[in-house]
C-alpha cells in the first residue's frame, strides 16, 4: 500500500508568475509530514501538485518531478485522473455531495470507477467508515444525505471517502481549519490511526498540531511578496521545533515572525 | 533549474523536455497561455468517454451559433429571388402587394413606420414605470415582500401574448377612447396626435403601444433590478453616511451604477417589441393607406404582416417577399439585442 | 485674498440647533420619490389584475362545462354553445413536450460546455449567440422552419414543425437557467470528485449535473409555459383541426392559440365563449407549470 513520495526541483508557476521555487523533499511510506509557514507561501499549491490538482487553476504549471515510489506522476503514460486515484486528498472545508447519502458518499469513487457489486460496496464502505472512526456514530443511518452530519463528522465522512479508493498517499490540506477543538481532536487521532497504512501529507496553520501529528516537518517561507515561496527546511518534526537550523525557521516557531 | 524556460506546450499530456536539458525531466503542461472564461479546467486528459463528452457537449454549444447562421442564411436564400423579382422599391414602397406573383409589388417603408413607432411608444410608456417599480423591489418595498411582489411583476410576462391582444383590443381599447379622443382634440397640431389613417380611434398604434408596454414592462423591469440590487454596499452606506435622503441616496448610488442596466433592459424590451406578433396583429387595424406618422394611424408591423399572412405561403415568390420582411425583421433585433449585451457588459444575462 | 481657500468652515449662528434639520425641499423630494416609485409598482399591477379578472370573468362558464376538458369541437356548429377544447390542450401539450425532448438535452449540454469547457472565442460567441436566440422573434423562428424545412427541405406543414420552432424559443431559456445553477454548484464538489480519480466527465454527469437538478427542472418548467403560449409558430406552421389529431408529424393539429386565433374570425356569441375559455385554459396550465417550477426550485441541494 503506503508508497514514498520524491520531490525533485519542483517550481510552480500561475501564469508568468513564479509561485514555488525548487523544492526538493521525500516523504517515507507511513509517516506523517506536515508542511507550514506563513499564508502565501505556496504550501498548499506544493501539495495540490502532488496528485496534479493544481491543473485545475487555470494556468497553473509544473517543472521538475514528482516521484511516487520512483515513478514519475508527470510522466506521458499516466494522467491526472489515475494519478488522483493513487494519492487520494481531503480538502480545507468537508465537501460531501449533496446529492448522495452517506453510503453513496464513501464509496462514491469506486461506484464511478464501474464497480457495482453491491456487496463489496457494503464491505468497502463499512471499513472505510471504521477507518475513518465514524462506523459507530453513523451505521444506523447510512441512507441520510451527508449533509446532515456534523462539521467534524462531515470532514471524517470525507475521509472514509478518500481512503474507500484505496489509495497509497493520502494528502490533506488544512482538514481542521473549519472544525472545533473537538472535531479537530477526533481528526488528529485518526491521522494517528492511518499512519499504518497510508503515507501523509498535511499542510496545517496550527503549529502544536504539526508537532503533535507529524514525523517530519517542512518550514515553507517567502522572502517578499512577489517573490517565490520556498521550502526553507525539511527535519524531523522533534528537531524543526527543538532546534531548527535556519533562522527564519525559529523565528516562525516561536512567533518571532514578520 | 529555475531559470530553465518552457516553451508552450501541447494543451494536453506531458511532453518532453528539450533534450539540450539533458535529464528525463518532464514538465506539466496545463498551457499557461491567457486567462479563459469557464470554471474549472482540467488538463484531465482523460480517455475516450471523455472525449466523446467534450465533443458533445462543445458540439451543442456550437449549435446555437450555426442556428443563428443558419437563420440568416435561410431567410436570405429564401429572399432574394423575390427581392429580384419585386418591380416597388423594397425600402421606400409603402405597398406591401403579392397577390399576382407575376408581378410583386412590396416595400417595407410602413412596415417600418408602424413597426418603430409602436415599439418606441411602447419603451417611452414603460421606460419610467419600469425604473419606479425596480426601486421600489430593490429599495423602497420591505424585505419581507419584495420577492412576493417580484413575482406579481413577473406573473406578467406568463400572461400569453395572444391574451393580451385579446384584452387589448376587447376591453383596454374602448378604456383607453376617451383619452385618445382628448388628445387628438387637445394636441391634434402635434403629428403624433394627428387624425390617422384609421376611421375610428380603437385599434390604433396609440392602443397596440399602451399593449406593448405592458408587456415588455417585466423584462426591463427584471433586468433593472437585478443590477440596482448589485449595488454595492459601501456605496450606498458612502452616501447615506453623508446625510442624504433615500432618494438622494438613489440619485447619488444606484442611478450612476445601474444605468447600464437599465439602459440594457430597455434595449431588450425595445427588441421584444419590435418583434411581437400576434397581440399586435390582433390589436392594431389594418388600414387601406399609407401611414401618417401618427399614433393613430393602423398598419402592419413586420411582425404581424407575415403572421396575417401566413395562411397563404404556397406559393414561392409571394412568400419570399414576407421571408424578405422577416429577415429585416430579425437584423433589427438582432441589432438592438447585439446593442443590449454590448451595454450590459458583465453585469446581467439578459 | 489669501485667506479664502474654501476651507473656511460656514457661518453658523451660534446657539443653532444640534442636528440641522432637512431644507423642506429635499424633503418634498424625497416624499415625491417615494409616492411616484410606489405608483410605478401600483401602474403596473393595474393590467395585470385587469387581464386575468378579464379572462376568468368571460372564460369560467366555458371550462366549468361539462364537455370542456373531454370533447373536442368535432362537428360543433360555429353557433352552438357546445363541445370541448381537449383536442387543443392536446396539441399545446404535445408541441411542447416534442421541442422540450429536443432543447433540453442540446441546452444542458450547451450549458456544461458553457460553464465546464467554454473557453477562448468560441465560447464568447456561443455565449453571445445565446444571448441573440433569445431575443429572436417567435415570428422570425416560424419564418426560418418554413424556409429551411418546408421550402427548402420539402416537408409538410404538421405539429412536428411547430416543435422544431419551438425548440429555438426554448434553448435559450434552458441554458441560462443550467448555466446559472452550474456555476452555483461549488467548485470543492468538483475538487472532492477530482480528487478520488473520477474523469472530469463523470464528475459533470454524477455529481455537478444532480446537485445542480432542481434548478434546471426549474427551468425547464419555465421554458415550457413560454413557448405553450407562442401563436406566431402555429399560425405559420400547422392548420387548424377542429377535431382530434394525435399524430405529430402529419396533417393539421389544433393548440389553444390556434383555437382562440380561428375563433376569432367567428362572428358569433359562441366564438367569444370559446376564445375565453381557452384564454383561461391557457393560463391555468401556465399557472400549473410555474407554481410547480417554484415548488421544484425549493427542493435545491445547494444551500448556499
Amino acid at each position: 500500500m503506503a508508497k514514498r513520495l520524491d520531490l525533485k526541483d519542483v517550481d510552480i508557476y500561475y501564469g508568468d508568475f513564479h509561485a514555488v521555487q525548487d523544492v526538493n523533499l521525500s516523504v517515507a511510506p507511513r509517516s506523517v509530514t506536515s508542511f507550514i509557514g506563513p499564508s502565501g507561501c505556496g504550501k498548499s499549491t506544493v501539495l495540490r501538485t502532488l496528485n496534479r490538482m493544481h491543473e485545475e487553476i487555470p494556468g497553473a504549471r509544473v517543472d521538475g518531478e514528482v516521484l511516487l515510489d520512483g515513478e514519475d506522476i508527470y510522466a506521458r503514460s499516466s494522467d491526472a485522473v489515475s494519478v488522483r486515484k493513487t494519492i487520494g486528498m481531503v480538502f480545507q472545508r468537508p465537501n460531501p455531495f449533496p446529492t448522495m447519502s452517506i453510503r453513496d458518499n464513501v464509496v462514491a469513487g469506486l461506484k464511478l470507477a464501474g464497480v457495482r457489486d453491491k456487496k463489496k460496496l457494503d464491505e468497502v464502505c463499512e471499513a472505510s467508515l471504521r477507518g475513518a472512526n465514524l462506523w459507530k456514530e453513523v451505521s444506523e443511518r447510512l441512507d441520510k444525505p451527508g449533509g446532515g452530519l456534523s462539521g467534524g463528522q462531515q470532514q471524517r465522512l470525507c475521509i472514509a471517502r478518500a481512503i474507500a479508493v484505496q489509495p497509497d498517499v493520502l494528502l490533506m490540506d488544512e482538514p481542521c481549519s473549519a472544525l472545533d477543538p473537538i472535531s479537530t481532536l477526533a481528526i488528529e487521532d485518526l491521522i494517528d490511526d492511518l499512519k499504518k497504512d497510508y503515507t501523509i501529507v498535511i499542510v496545517t496553520h496550527n503549529m502544536q498540531q504539526a508537532a503533535r501529528v507529524s514525523d517530519q516537518t517542512a518550514f515553507f517561507n517567502l522572502e517578499a511578496t512577489g517573490k517565490p515561496g520556498k521550502l526553507v527546511e525539511i527535519d524531523d518534526t522533534a528537531t524543526i521545533f527543538s532546534n531548527p537550523k535556519q533562522q527564519a525557521t525559529e523565528d516562525y516557531i516561536s512567533g518571532r515572525f514578520g | 533549474m529555475t531559470e530553465r524556460t518552457t516553451e508552450q506546450a501541447p494543451p494536453q499530456g506531458p511532453r518532453d523536455e528539450d533534450p539540450a536539458a539533458g535529464s528525463a525531466t518532464l514538465d506539466t503542461v496545463t498551457d499557461p497561455g491567457p486567462a479563459r472564461g469557464g470554471r474549472s479546467r482540467g488538463s484531465s486528459s482523460g480517455g475516450r468517454g471523455e472525449r466523446v463528452f467534450r465533443g458533445l457537449t462543445s458540439g451543442s454549444g456550437l449549435l446555437v451559433v450555426v442556428a443563428i447562421a443558419a437563420i440568416g442564411l435561410f431567410l436570405l436564400v429564401q429572399a432574394v429571388p423575390s427581392l429580384m423579382a419585386n418591380n416597388a422599391n423594397f425600402f421606400t414602397s409603402p405597398l406591401f402587394d403579392t397577390r399576382d406573383p407575376a408581378n410583386l409589388n412590396f416595400g417595407i417603408r410602413d412596415l417600418v413606420v408602424v413597426t418603430v413607432l409602436s415599439s418606441l411608444f411602447a419603451l417611452v410608456l414603460a421606460m419610467p414605470v419600469a425604473l419606479g417599480i425596480a426601486l421600489f423591489l430593490t429599495h423602497y418595498a420591505p424585505r419581507r415582500v419584495a420577492r412576493p411582489f417580484a413575482y406579481v411583476i413577473d406573473l406578467l410576462a406568463a400572461v400569453p401574448s395572444i391574451i393580451y391582444g385579446l384584452w387589448g383590443i376587447a376591453v383596454l381599447a374602448p378604456a383607453l377612447l376617451p383619452v385618445a379622443t382628448w388628445l387628438q382634440g387637445n394636441l391634434g397640431w402635434f403629428f403624433l396626435f394627428a387624425p390617422g389613417n384609421l376611421p375610428v380611434l380603437t385599434g390604433t398604434i396609440f392602443t397596440g403601444g399602451v399593449v406593448l408596454a405592458v408587456m415588455i414592462l417585466p423584462i426591463i423591469t427584471a433586468v433593472t433590478r437585478e443590477v440596482f440590487a448589485q449595488t454595492p454596499r459601501f456605496h450606498i452606506e458612502a452616501a447615506q453616511a453623508l446625510g442624504a435622503t433615500r432618494w438622494e441616496v438613489i440619485r447619488m448610488a444606484v442611478l450612476p451604477y445601474g444605468r447600464s442596466g437599465y439602459i440594457a433592459g430597455s434595449m431588450l424590451g425595445l427588441g421584444r417589441a419590435l418583434g411581437e406578433t400576434i397581440a399586435v396583429l390582433i390589436v392594431i387595424r389594418a388600414a387601406t393607406t399609407p401611414s401618417n406618422f401618427s399614433l393613430f394611424d393602423g398598419g402592419y408591423t413586420f411582425a404581424s404582416l407575415i403572421a396575417s399572412a401566413a395562411s397563404e405561403f404556397s406559393q414561392p415568390l409571394p412568400t419570399g417577399a414576407y421571408i424578405a420582411a422577416g429577415l429585416v425583421l430579425f437584423v433589427l433585433t438582432f441589432v438592438v439585442n447585439a446593442i443590449a449585451r454590448v451595454i450590459a457588459g458583465g453585469k446581467v444575462n439578459g | 485674498m489669501a485667506t479664502t481657500t474654501g476651507l473656511d468652515a460656514p457661518e453658523r449662528p451660534a446657539g443653532g440647533p444640534t442636528f440641522q434639520p432637512l431644507s423642506t425641499g429635499r424633503k418634498v423630494k424625497d416624499r415625491l420619490a417615494t409616492v411616484l416609485v410606489v405608483l410605478a409598482f401600483l401602474i403596473a399591477v393595474v393590467p395585470l389584475v385587469w387581464v386575468l379578472v378579464t379572462v376568468v370573468g368571460r372564460g369560467i362558464g366555458a371550462i366549468l362545462s361539462a364537455d370542456w376538458w373531454g370533447r373536442s369541437l368535432s362537428g360543433v356548429l360555429p353557433e352552438s354553445f357546445a363541445g370541448g377544447v381537449y383536442h387543443a390542450i392536446y396539441g399545446t401539450l404535445i408541441q411542447a413536450l416534442l421541442a422540450a425532448v429536443i432543447a433540453v438535452p442540446i441546452g444542458i449540454a450547451a450549458a456544461v460546455y458553457l460553464v465546464e469547457y467554454g473557453r477562448g472565442r468560441l465560447a464568447k460567441t456561443t455565449s453571445f449567440m445565446v444571448d441573440i436566440l433569445a431575443g429572436v422573434p417567435s415570428i422570425v423562428a416560424a419564418l426560418f422552419v418554413f424556409a429551411a424545412f418546408i421550402s427548402i427541405l420539402g416537408g409538410v406543414q404538421s405539429a412536428f414543425m411547430v416543435s422544431l420552432a419551438l425548440v429555438l424559443l426554448m434553448l435559450p431559456v434552458v441554458i441560462r437557467n443550467t448555466e446559472e445553477m452550474l456555476r452555483l454548484v461549488p467548485d470543492e464538489l468538483r475538487e472532492a470528485s477530482y480528487a478520488l480519480g473520477i474523469p472530469k466527465w463523470k464528475t459533470i454527469l454524477r455529481i455537478v449535473l444532480p446537485t445542480a437538478l432542481s434548478g434546471t427542472v426549474t427551468g425547464v418548467m419555465l421554458a415550457l409555459a413560454r413557448v405553450m403560449g407562442e401563436t406566431a409558430p402555429v399560425l405559420v406552421l400547422v392548420g387548424y383541426s377542429q377535431s382530434i389529431n394525435f399524430d405529430p408529424f402529419t396533417g393539421n393539429m389544433a393548440s389553444l392559440p390556434l383555437l382562440m386565433f380561428s375563433e376569432l374570425s367567428n362572428p358569433e356569441a359562441a366564438g367569444q365563449y370559446r376564445i375565453w375559455g381557452a384564454a383561461l385554459t391557457l393560463i391555468l396550465i401556465i399557472m400549473i407549470l410555474q407554481l410547480g417550477a417554484s415548488v421544484v426550485s425549493r427542493f435545491s441541494a445547494i444551500s448556499k
